[in-house]
């Protein structure tokens, strides 16, 4: 990329490994990294975000500072238009709510909404209020002129910690208020911050949302168990189990499922994609997964409940060595018939045998047939 | 030599046999409707540890040895210069072309999606690196081939008809119905036989490629079908499994042949009532003890070298089957070996006979018997497998005992002895 164009601080080496890393991450083919590189390079197509916190820790923003690939700085200045984040816009006060009135304004039908946080709804939402908006004025507001909106993290998508009993806020995901809009959740506690980018460059690049689940997650991320492609996946299959933390089994890396890991029934990619660009996620470190992308399982199970594994697709027991009669032996019926013949055969050449003449045939009494 | 050297038969059709092995022969191919109504599983005690039951390994690898003797004749006759032999070769040829065309048949009905079978013919999903690849193009173009060196026998005979049973058939036919005959059927019968005379003279000149063709397949698929279990290297028992299974078979089918030749013209002759042909047999018989003693020589050099002798000899269940495939080669061989015992028809049955059980066994062997696919398979024929291929059988000798009464096949008593006179003088000159 040269040096006067739209994104000077860029090298192009940098740009295309980004593609490559996102095209990779969403599963395309390589020769569409050229159409995703055009689609990050135009200028017009900088799609302007707005990011809203309501009640949540900030963690996916942290999570997602800690993305290197691209940089969050790229991210936020090359890659799209960040127009309004509370952790990380510069500006405060009337500055920062002048420019979220100003992008929703000029982007109205565009934008894309990223909410982090839940959404408390009880006694008219009062426990979250920001600039003197409640939680749900804002989100209506703003989802209003919203092209998608994207849940970031678990409280977002689902509610999330906020939201277990007893609920003193009446937390909601934004699935529970917003309604007319296509929403993308990006579950996880934090999410990986791939997903999240390789979901916005998705959308950048084809002009639609990814294939999602039932749960409005994209598939490309969230299509398979962490269980089917976890690294201790052979000491499940092989027995072998961590009980305690610390003990023998533990320290040799064996599986946590008896730990109460909940890879067997959670969807996501961190074992795939993983953490930190240092390539860690819980489980590699011996923490058993907590099922943080599971409206069902994070924080309404505890850490140490085992889940239920319903289809065991590994086998659990070996075929047996010693393998029963396969394929028919003889009957009698037919051995019998197979003798009786056998039998006249050899009983018929015998007694040809014994007719055909024993010595030179003349050739004299050819003729006598004729 | 001529094609006047042959002629038919002449005896009665419809014989006590002939009942009986139309009884066998329509048992067979009503299973064979049976089969492909209910599938393979119906008749057949074939498994996905023995995929290849009696019907590849009788039908098949057996009987198209056995169908050798045309190319053992052919091989003797064109390849050995041994024209006097050439009467004997029409029946030899009638006989592999029926053991050759029943095998194909057979595949036909052994094979589990047979209404893929058309994909053979489309070169462009052919395989050819495959020996089964081979084995099944030769045995297609063989049988064709088969069928051509045969057809002078028809065209003869089409060329001298006078129709006699047709239009036998055709007044009693019409008297019956009251319909008049088309006037033109005898123009066109006599067309049929225009056609005919003008064919086998352009036949004969183009036979002698045909002929060659005829010795170069089973050369090329006899020993294919030793390569066809190489690949089970795990599975055959160590007696059978070497590198020699090609040359092995190919030798086989040799002898085989030859020895079917002596006995198919002993019992013919026996059951028509003929004068034996001993004076060809003799020469022939001298031929096949040479032929088995090096095939059992690579057999026993192939098992000393790869360290087997002692398995051989361990009388378990492999080793006596074959140590008897052995001793009916070896014994039927050393009868062979004397000149006096070869002049005795006696003498020439039972030891021809000895030779083909002893060859046939060792395809068995390799095939079947000696051939484990692993722990706790069985196989043994169901009643009604076994009975599509008594049924096969039976319509092979069936078809040869009426065509031999209405084609020229059998050789020409007469001329024979003035041909072999003639040749004797000759060869004195």
């Amino acid at each position: 990329m040269a040096k006067d164009g739209l994104f000077p601080d860029i090298n192009r080496r940098d740009f295309m490994k980004t593609c490559v890393t996102v095209s990779a991450m969403l599963g395309l083919p390589f020769g569409m990294v050229s159409k995703v590189a055009a689609s990050a390079r135009a200028s017009d197509s900088r799609p302007a975000v707005i990011w809203l916190h309501f009640q949540e820790c900030t963690g996916c923003s942290e999570s997602l500072l800690r993305s290197t690939h691209p940089t969050l700085s790229n991210l936020i200045l090359d890659m799209i238009s960040l127009d309004y984040h509370e952790t990380l816009m510069a500006g405060s006060g009337h500055q920062a709510e002048q420019a979220l009135h100003d992008s929703m304004l000029a982007n109205k039908g565009k934008y894309i909404l990223v909410v982090e946080g839940a959404i408390p709804t009880k006694d008219n939402g009062i426990y979250c209020k920001v600039s003197g908006k409640t939680a749900m004025d804002s989100l209506q507001k703003a989802a209003e002129g919203a092209l998608a909106i994207i849940a970031m993290g678990t409280c977002a998508s689902y509610g999330g910690i906020q939201s277990v009993g007893p609920n003193p806020t009446g937390a909601v995901g934004v699935r529970d208020l917003v309604k007319d809009k296509p929403i993308i959740n990006i579950p996880g506690c934090p999410p990986n911050p791939y997903n999240f980018l390789s979901t916005v460059l998705y959308f950048v690049t084809f002009k639609k949302l990814p294939e999602l689940d039932q749960l409005g997650r994209p598939k490309f991320a969230y299509g398979r168990k962490i269980h089917e492609h976890c690294e201790r996946r052979a000491h499940f299959d092989a027995g072998r189990f961590a009980k305690a933390y610390g003990d023998e089994g533990h320290s040799q890396g064996y599986c946590l499922y008896k730990l109460g890991c909940k890879g067997p029934a959670t969807y996501a990619n961190c074992s795939v994609v993983r953490f930190n660009d240092a390539n860690v996620w819980p489980v590699s470190v011996g923490h058993p997964c907590i099922g943080c992308t599971e409206p069902e399982l994070l924080f309404k199970t505890a850490i140490a409940d085992k889940v239920q594994i319903h289809e065991p697709t590994p086998f659990d027991s070996y075929a047996p060595v010693d393998l029963k009669d396969k394929g028919k032996g003889p009957d009698p019926l037919t051995t019998g018939v197979i003798g009786l013949a056998a039998g006249a055969a050899v009983g018929a050449g015998v007694m040809m045998a014994r007719k055909l003449p024993d010595g030179p045939e003349k050739g004299a009494d050819h003729d006598k047939t004729e | 030599m001529g094609h006047d050297e042959f002629q038919k038969h002449e005896a009665r059709i419809f014989t006590p046999s002939f009942l009986v092995l139309l009884v066998l022969t329509l048992i067979g191919f009503g299973l064979v409707a049976l089969r492909f109504v209910k599938g393979i599983g119906a008749v057949s005690n074939m498994s996905d540890g023995y995929p290849w039951g009696i019907w590849i390994t009788y039908d098949v690898a057996t009987g198209t040895a056995i169908a050798c003797g045309g190319y053992a004749m052919a091989i003797l006759v064109y390849i050995r210069n041994r024209m006097h032999y050439h009467p004997m070769i029409r029946s030899a040829i009638l006989t592999s072309m029926f053991g050759y065309g029943l095998a194909g048949f057979s595949v036909m009905v052994d094979v589990g999606r047979p209404w893929n079978a058309y994909n053979f013919f489309l070169p462009s999903k052919w395989q050819a690196n495959s020996a089964m690849f081979e084995v099944a193009l030769c045995v297609m173009a063989y049988t064709t081939v088969l069928a051509l060196e045969f057809l002078p026998a028809i065209l003869t005979t089409l060329e001298k008809t006078e129709w006699r049973t047709l239009q036998m058939l055709l007044d009693k036919l019409h008297a019956r119905t009251g319909i008049t005959r088309p006037e033109r059927l005898d123009e066109r019968l006599e067309s049929v036989k225009e056609l005919a005379a003008w064919l086998k003279p352009r036949l004969d000149k183009v036979l002698i490629f045909i002929i060659v063709l005829g010795i170069t397949l089973p050369t090329m698929h006899q020993s294919s079908l030793g390569s066809l279990l190489l690949i089970a290297s795990t599975k055959l028992h160590p007696l059978w499994h070497t590198g020699f299974l090609p040359l092995l078979f190919l030798i086989n089918c040799m002898f085989i042949g030859y020895s079917i030749a002596i006995l198919e013209s002993v019992i013919s002759c026996y059951a028509f009532k003929r004068p034996f042909e001993t004076r060809e047999l003799a020469g022939m018989a001298r031929i096949i003890p040479w032929l088995t003693v090096i095939w059992l020589l690579v057999v026993i050099g192939d098992l000393a070298w790869r360290g087997q002798l002692a398995a051989a000899l361990s009388l378990d269940f492999y080793s006596r089957f074959f140590l008897l495939e052995f001793c009916l080669v070896a014994g039927g061989s050393l009868l062979m070996f004397s000149g006096k015992k070869r002049e005795s028809i006696r003498w020439l049955f039972v030891s021809a006979a000895l030779i083909v059980l002893g060859g046939a066994l060792y395809r068995f062997n390799v095939y079947l018997i000696g051939f484990n696919p692993g722990k706790g398979w069985h196989y043994f024929p169901a009643l009604a497998e076994l009975m599509i291929t008594v049924g096969i059988v039976a319509f092979e000798i069936l078809g040869y005992q009426v065509l031999v009464k209405i084609l020229p096949v059998l050789p020409k008593l007469h001329t024979r002895q003035q041909h072999d006179q003639a040749h004797g003088v000759a060869e004195k000159a």
